[in-house]
């Protein structure tokens, strides 16, 4: 079942100058950004239950029960963005890391705004560590000044002389000791300092250390609160009946049935479909299944996967517009020694978080509401649930919690499911709360994908084998045109995120080419997924480069090497994954019959590096085991190196299932996946040895969350190649291709 | 009128005896450590035991239950076992999103409860039916492995 496509005027849009500014390496961008002004008014001692607190800026609050609440600005979703954000206030504070609790901050984007999207508060692109890092060391040194300074007032010393560890500040010559706690109400009264000073990196104590996760404990006794969660007085359940094509809508329908099911309160129609109320979930789904809906489907997208792909491969044969050109390509093209060529198709690909989507609406008789959500895009959706309402966005409170995976779905950039709650809501004249509730059918097939992409490549050598021409043409549907994000990253008719891992191909080949064709007629919603572009443009341009080294009769390793010049850090993880892969030493064979082989790739995602050396097993009857995958990670200042780890594996474990199984597929506009027994998901004893070696710098911190999906795919299919002499030319891995 | 002995206590419930366990526990009860994650049983998010053997709650009628002993993640730390699991599941930061891993958790419980030193094959086999989409695999195999060294 899915939703009509929602269209509307875009009045909010995402600013893009800090973004842009970070894109092209300017140093001292979160310095400028800072927000002194916001915690001069936000200093404050506050009564709240528990006593007096002391909150020096948006960040901290200091309890005179000494813990130390961080607010978080962003999602934790998984990827530890509670643990890593509230090391580096801990960090700076000298607060021990027992006394520190994390909570989400509620939608604020004046105080809470992602510093590499203006003025809009939200989490993606891997940058919840990046771009608070100064902030938070900031925030968390302000603090402990003014802990120094009420300490130093109270005791008539100089500040100083005074040190802190662990939450206790001291003076030694006095023998003079007091906590955060019994110096919290004191130092409220302290100025704000307008400047601070910040640790030098061999004093950190908790960042590159181990330390634990914050949400560890709640999240393995079943305490941890997901929007699935939530039970507020009076609140309904409701689950919607969604067209079953994109755009869609409702021409009529009978709820006669569907209101005789025990628990269903009622029946409402709603832009995207028709919601039935129950008071528990379970009626909610057996009041949808009774209902008979007839659809108006003559604005409805019919086309199926294999006719958009013929469509794709059409395009290919035209330029499109051109998104990178060094050089003249064409030229190289038509006096080179020998070209070779390769096309790649990628499928629709489902996030498949498995908490479904869902949210909840309360419309409160002061005329405020209130949203519980695993909140993503915070100003986005509160601006857009307020204009529903008719309310100022500040009268829309978001409690933001945790949400169970994401990997870009509750990044809507339409607002969705959110929208859709509100819609609910609305129907029913804010009568009660509502509990949006998708079920995994609905979830499965509510569109939003990682768009469909064909990519076809050429590459001109020269008589020796070096690469003196390379052409990339990509055809897929853009991911952010018509949205907010447009102006921040569509230049020139270029959506970036279409191109990116493409049109920055680090290798140094003196003619190149990369064109885009970014068909707009196309009626399936798409979305980001996992590190977006670089799904797909890292697998192509990783296996070709594998390719031109195989055509040269060079070793992959080094003949990527020797055209990564400019790129040190590429060919840094690149190094450091080798040597620890056991590159070029001999794999243990296999068994009787099996095929083993060993591949490598490397790409470069938001401001990340990574490498990966993958070793596979290819069966007689064509079946893969991912055996063993060795990752180098150069991501900056590793604030937390256990959970950069983490967030290495599990990205292998999630980029193997597009590789074995993944893929969203159409039949006349129908998805014809609805639940993850036709859409499989790696299971434990799928899951490879992953061994992750993390490149020491001093380079500001940039994300993890994403980074090491991309390489996966095309390290294995090189691995695959070297095993089977087969090249991969798309995913998911055809389950006949392989047999021996 | 079903009764059941749910987490150490006995409890009458008056729910539809057709209602999946899942959704007596969540909505009726409130135990919302229980997670709703695909509804026909392929995914373990909903896993709980049923006098000790891991059972996917979203295909469980109520009914079905009935004069049983159930046990969910809110009180799977009564049992010496579950107690374990859970210190190596936190001793070794085994979560992400951590929306799976009340089933992992019982999952594992219910493997170790009969089998107190599993091989890497027994996990495979135990844990088969339990999908982490965020891929915590390595840790949950090595959390297992943990608590088995802390159980002996």
């Amino acid at each position: 079942m899915r939703r009509a496509l929602i269209t509307e005027s875009n009045e909010i849009r995402i600013a893009n100058e800090s973004r842009r500014r970070f894109l092209q390496g300017a140093a001292g961008l979160t310095l400028a950004v800072y927000l002194p002004a916001a915690s001069a008014e936000t200093a404050t001692s506050a009564k709240v239950p528990g006593g007096v607190t002391f909150e020096p800026n948006a960040f901290v609050r200091i309890g005179t029960d000494d813990t130390v609440t961080v607010f978080a600005k962003h999602l934790e979703m998984g990827q530890g963005s509670y643990t890593g954000l509230a090391t580096i206030v801990a960090e700076e504070l000298d607060a021990s890391w027992a006394q520190v609790r994390v909570e989400g901050a509620p939608a604020d984007a004046k105080r809470y705004n992602n510093l590499f999207w203006g003025s809009a508060q939200g989490t993606g692109g891997s940058t919840a560590i990046a771009n608070s890092w100064e902030q938070l060391r900031k925030a968390g040194a302000s603090a402990r000044a003014m802990l120094v300074g009420a300490a130093a007032a109270q005791w008539n010393v100089p500040a100083n002389q005074i040190s802190v560890a662990d939450g206790v500040l001291a003076h030694a010559a006095s023998g003079r000791k007091a906590t955060f706690g019994q110096l919290a109400n004191a130092a409220a009264g302290q100025p704000v300092p307008s400047e601070v000073k910040l640790k030098e990196a061999k004093d950190f104590k908790l960042i590159g250390k181990r330390i634990a996760r914050k949400d560890s404990a709640d999240k393995t006794t079943g305490k941890a609160v997901f929007t699935q969660d939530i039970h507020l007085p009076g609140m309904l359940t409701a689950v919607v009946a969604h067209a079953p094509r994109f755009g869609a809508r409702v021409k009529s329908f009978d709820a006669a049935k569907a209101k005789s099911v025990k628990g269903v309160v009622d029946v409402v129609q709603i832009p995207t479909g028709v919601a039935v109320l129950a008071r528990d979930t379970w009626s909610a789904k057996k009041g949808r299944d009774a209902l008979a809906v007839e659809w108006d489907e003559s604005a409805a997208f019919k086309l199926g996967s294999d006719q958009i792909m013929a469509r794709y491969r059409d395009l290919a044969k035209s330029p499109g517009l051109v998104a990178r050109k060094d050089g003249d390509a064409d030229n190289a093209m038509s006096t080179a020694a020998r070209k070779i060529q390769a096309n790649f198709e990628f499928p629709y690909l489902a996030h498949a978080a498995m908490e479904p989507m869902n949210c909840v609406v309360r419309l409160n008789p002061d005329g405020t509401c209130e949203m519980w959500n695993g909140e993503q895009m915070h100003t986005l959706d509160q601006a857009r649930v307020a204009g529903l309402f008719g309310l100022a966005p500040e009268k829309v409170f978001i409690h933001s919690l945790y949400a169970g995976g994401g990997f870009g779905s509750r990044a809507n950039k339409d607002s969705d499911y959110v929208l859709e709650t509100a819609q609910i809501v609305k129907a029913i004249n804010g009568s009660a709360p509502v509990k949006l509730v998708w079920l995994r059918e609905d979830d499965m097939r509510a569109g939003y994908y990682r768009p469909m992409f064909y990519h076809a490549l050429q590459a001109a050598l020269d008589d020796k084998g070096n690469p003196v021409g390379w052409t990339h043409r990509l055809v897929g549907q853009s991911i952010v045109a018509g949205s907010p994000f447009e102006q921040m990253l569509v230049k020139d008719g270029i959506d970036a995120v279409s191109v990116e891992g493409a049109a920055n191909l680090p290798y140094q080949i003196p003619n190149l080419l990369v064109d885009l064709h970014s068909p707009a007629d196309i009626g399936v919603p798409v979305l980001w997924w996992r590190s977006v572009g670089s799904t797909h443009t890292a697998f192509s341009t990783e296996i070709f480069i594998d390719e031109l080294a195989a055509a040269a009769g060079r070793d992959p390793v080094e003949f990527r090497m020797a055209l990564l010049g400019k790129h040190p850090r590429h060919a840094g993880v690149l190094k450091l994954a080798a040597e620890q892969g056991g590159w070029g030493k001999p794999l243990a064979p296999g068994k009787p019959g099996e095929r083993r082989g060993r591949g490598v790739a490397v790409h470069e995602s938001f401001h990340t590096f990574v490498a990966e050396v993958a070793e596979v097993t290819v069966k007689p009857d064509g079946s893969l085991n991912v055996d063993r995958v060795v990752v180098a990670v150069d991501c900056g200042v590793a604030v937390n190196p256990d959970v950069i780890k983490a967030q290495v594996e599990g990205s292998v474990g999630y980029a193997l299932s597009a590789v074995l199984y993944n893929q969203i597929t159409l039949r006349d506009g129908a998805v014809e996946q609805t639940n993850f027994h036709d859409y499989p998901l790696l299971r434990i004893a799928e899951m490879p040895v992953v061994e992750v070696h993390i490149v020491a710098s001093a380079a500001n911190p940039s994300g993890i969350g994403e980074p090491a999906v991309p390489p996966l795919a095309p390290a294995v299919a090189n691995a695959i190649a070297a095993a089977t002499g087969k090249r991969l030319r798309g995913l998911p891995i055809a389950s006949d291709l392989l047999k021996a | 009128m079903i009764t059941i002995d749910l987490n150490g206590k006995s409890t009458r419930l008056d729910a539809d005896p057709d209602t999946p366990l899942l959704w007596v526990l969540r909505d009726t009860l409130q135990l919302t450590g229980t997670k709703y994650a695909c509804g026909i049983a392929v995914c373990g998010a909903c896993t709980v035991l049923v006098d000790g053997q891991p059972v996917r709650s979203c295909t469980t009628p109520l009914s079905a239950v009935a004069g049983k002993k159930v046990t969910t993640i809110e009180k799977v730390d009564a049992g010496r076992v579950g107690k374990a699991v859970q210190a190596a599941w936190q001793k070794l930061d085994v979560v992400q999103c951590g929306y799976c891993q009340s089933g992992q958790i019982m999952s594992a419980v219910a493997l170790l409860s009969q089998n107190r030193k599993p091989s890497d094959a027994d996990i495979d086999a135990a844990m088969a039916g339990n999908l982490c989409r965020c891929a915590t695999y390595m840790r949950i195999r090595a959390a297992i492995h943990e608590a088995a060294r802390s159980l002996t």
